[in-house]
């Protein structure tokens, strides 16, 4: 049914999209968690920065991790140097550029998830003889979980589609690189490529709206799950 | 003995609460709402950090500015149970049950699952989910998943608050049973004084964050500062007594008290029973004869102590009745006309059906605090 090529870009953005969830998550968690119950000076600050991402051109983003996670990038080089990792022009390099774009639709919905959890019951839990950690992985965790279900679906679903930061900082190579987006760009750039372009702006249009609807239905149970 | 004594000011208001009350037994906290009872209550479990004071329990010392001890909430082994019961949504009955009991491993177990279970009724519950539950279930649920934690001292912050009228009546004989047949410490938080009355053995009474009163429920209830909060139509007072003997086919039972007896509405009660009755003032009524060819039952005589100026259309007579006080309302005119005054003997005339009596066992006593 699909081509070898439209296999491959369907396989890469898949993989991408998952690699950068796994990373992005526990992270979004943590920020969120810091952004709804931290008080400390810079957090409007912190609060903006984290949410850069949504305004600022992708081209933009892709090119600071260009400078940063380049092979000569200081944190790109350190990398390589120490532990052999290399981001740009890589699939992980993708991930990376993915789970940064992702990153504040991610901890949007775990915040709110988060400032739905009745603090009262961790309150209780305290009396119960729980302490933080077990408060925050018996009661808050589980709480939570629909929100960062919810985000980490949302996130994984506009992660198969990114173009700009993944295009600017990994490039476009077949087999490595070129997602489903990046395969539909060369498509819609090759003089022969209408049939191509149309079967997978079709196959996007379908992941997107799969990956929407699987959070909706998860959503769902796991408030009937909680009784709500 | 529990000994608090706790400051604090926070958002504009300013708590400075001090008592001290002998353990077991159960420390009524009362007052109107926003007196700052929950507030004392979140301090003791550790909730809040008080700005000074101290908590103690016997020989343990869970707070204390001066000595510079502060334990964790999470570590004091004190049991709450809220009034919105608070019970965790994604755990079933029993799973919430337990949550407590496993993080309470290492101190002995002095009352265990099945106890705690059979004692509150909640065999049948164990599977559902809180969403499953009426809500004097969930309540009993929550106090179940309290004692299991192994308190060694159990708060209540107006757990009936949330239930009606039958939903309380369901749940308050758990409290009693509770109150006497273990012997956790508990303080227990309410606005409404039929609660009270019937658990407490020392009640505090608070207003605007400080404590008016203090005492047996027998000498709050003869205060004036408690009249100022429950109102001129529910003041009465408290007496403790034990029945004499029970009159199964005329459903009346003598209640001694101090030198005389009270003969009550019998219901389920038996010889050597601890039974405290309300007397409330507006059903008592007061003659300077010895009354005859009358319907009341009871007729004790007394002598008045004092006349207070009750509200505009009243007055508070308190009548010596030999150990006991009781407290009459009456209209000023009806003190000129029987020319009722300190030291006057007169007859007090309390229907028996007017009193609500309430078998009191008095705590088991235990060595444990």
């Amino acid at each position: 049914m699909l081509s070898r090529e439209e296999t491959e870009a369907l396989r890469l953005s898949l993989e991408v999209a998952s690699r950068s969830v796994l990373w992005s998550l526990p992270l979004a968690v943590l920020v969120a968690w810091v952004l709804t119950r931290t008080r400390f000076p810079g957090r409007t600050l912190f609060d903006a920065f984290v949410h850069l991402p949504l305004v600022l051109p992708p081209v933009a983003i892709g090119y600071v991790l260009l400078v940063l996670f380049g092979t000569r990038g200081p944190i790109g080089k350190w990398l390589l140097e120490t532990f052999g990792i290399e981001l740009a022009f890589t699939k992980n390099g993708a991930a990376l550029a993915t789970a940064v774009m992702t990153f504040p639709l991610m901890v949007r919905a775990i915040r709110i998830a988060l400032e739905n959890v009745d603090r009262g019951l961790e309150a209780a839990a305290r009396t119960l003889g729980a302490g933080p950690l077990d408060r925050f992985a018996t009661i808050t965790l589980p709480l939570m979980a629909p929100g960062i279900l919810a985000g980490a679906v949302t996130a994984f679903s506009a992660g198969l589609g990114e173009f700009g930061a993944v295009i600017t900082f990994v490039s476009n190579i077949p087999g490595e690189t070129r997602t489903l987006p990046l395969a539909l760009y060369t498509a819609i750039q090759s003089p022969n490529g209408d049939a191509l372009a149309a079967r997978l702006a079709v196959l996007s249009f379908a992941l997107g709206l799969t990956g929407l609807l699987v959070a909706e239905v998860f959503a769902r149970r796991v408030r009937g799950w909680l009784g709500r | 003995m529990l000994s608090v004594a706790l400051r604090k000011s926070r958002d504009g208001f300013a708590l400075d609460v001090a008592f001290e009350a002998p353990t077991p037994g159960v420390v009524a906290l009362f007052g109107r709402s926003g007196c700052g009872k929950s507030t004392t209550i979140d301090l003791i479990a550790g909730l809040l950090k008080p700005d000074e004071g101290h908590v103690r329990l016997g020989n343990a010392t869970l707070f204390d500015t001066r000595a510079g001890a502060h334990v964790a909430a999470e570590k004091r082994r004190i049991g709450y149970v809220f009034q919105n019961s608070r019970l965790f949504p994604h755990f079933s009955v029993a799973s919430n049950l337990r949550y407590g009991q496993k993080r309470a491993r290492g101190a002995d177990e002095r009352i265990g699952f099945d106890e705690v279970v059979e004692l509150l009724g909640l065999t049948t519950l164990l599977a559902r989910r809180p969403h499953q539950l009426s809500g004097g279930e969930r309540q009993r649920v929550a106090l179940g998943r309290a004692l299991l934690s192994q308190p060694r001292l159990l708060l209540l912050d107006e757990p009936l608050a949330s239930l009606d009228v039958a939903r309380r009546e369901e749940v308050l004989p758990y409290f009693e049973a509770l109150r006497d047949r273990l012997s956790i410490p508990m303080v227990y938080v309410s606005h409404q004084f039929d609660e009270v009355l019937r658990l407490a053995t020392h009640v505090v009474l608070l207003d605007a964050g400080k404590v008016v009163a203090q005492g047996s429920p027998g000498e709050v209830s003869l205060r004036p500062e408690l009249r100022a909060i429950v109102g001129p139509e529910a003041v009465g007072a408290v007496l403790d007594g034990t029945i004499d003997s029970v009159d199964e086919a005329r459903r009346l039972a003598q209640l001694r008290l101090g030198k005389g007896t009270l003969r009550i509405s019998a219901r389920d009660v038996h010889v050597g029973a601890s039974v405290r009755v309300q007397l409330l003032a507006r059903d008592i009524i007061l003659a300077i004869e010895p009354p005859h060819a009358l319907s009341v039952r009871n007729a004790i005589e007394g002598v008045v102590d004092e006349i207070t100026p009750d509200d505009d259309d009243a007055a508070l007579v308190r009548v010596d009745i030999g150990g006991a006080f009781v407290l009459s309302r009456v209209t000023p005119a009806a003190v000129d006309a029987l020319a009722l005054r300190r030291g006057s003997v007169v007859w007090v005339l309390i229907k028996a059906v007017s009193m609500r009596g309430h078998t009191f066992t008095a705590p088991a006593r235990s060595p444990m605090i």
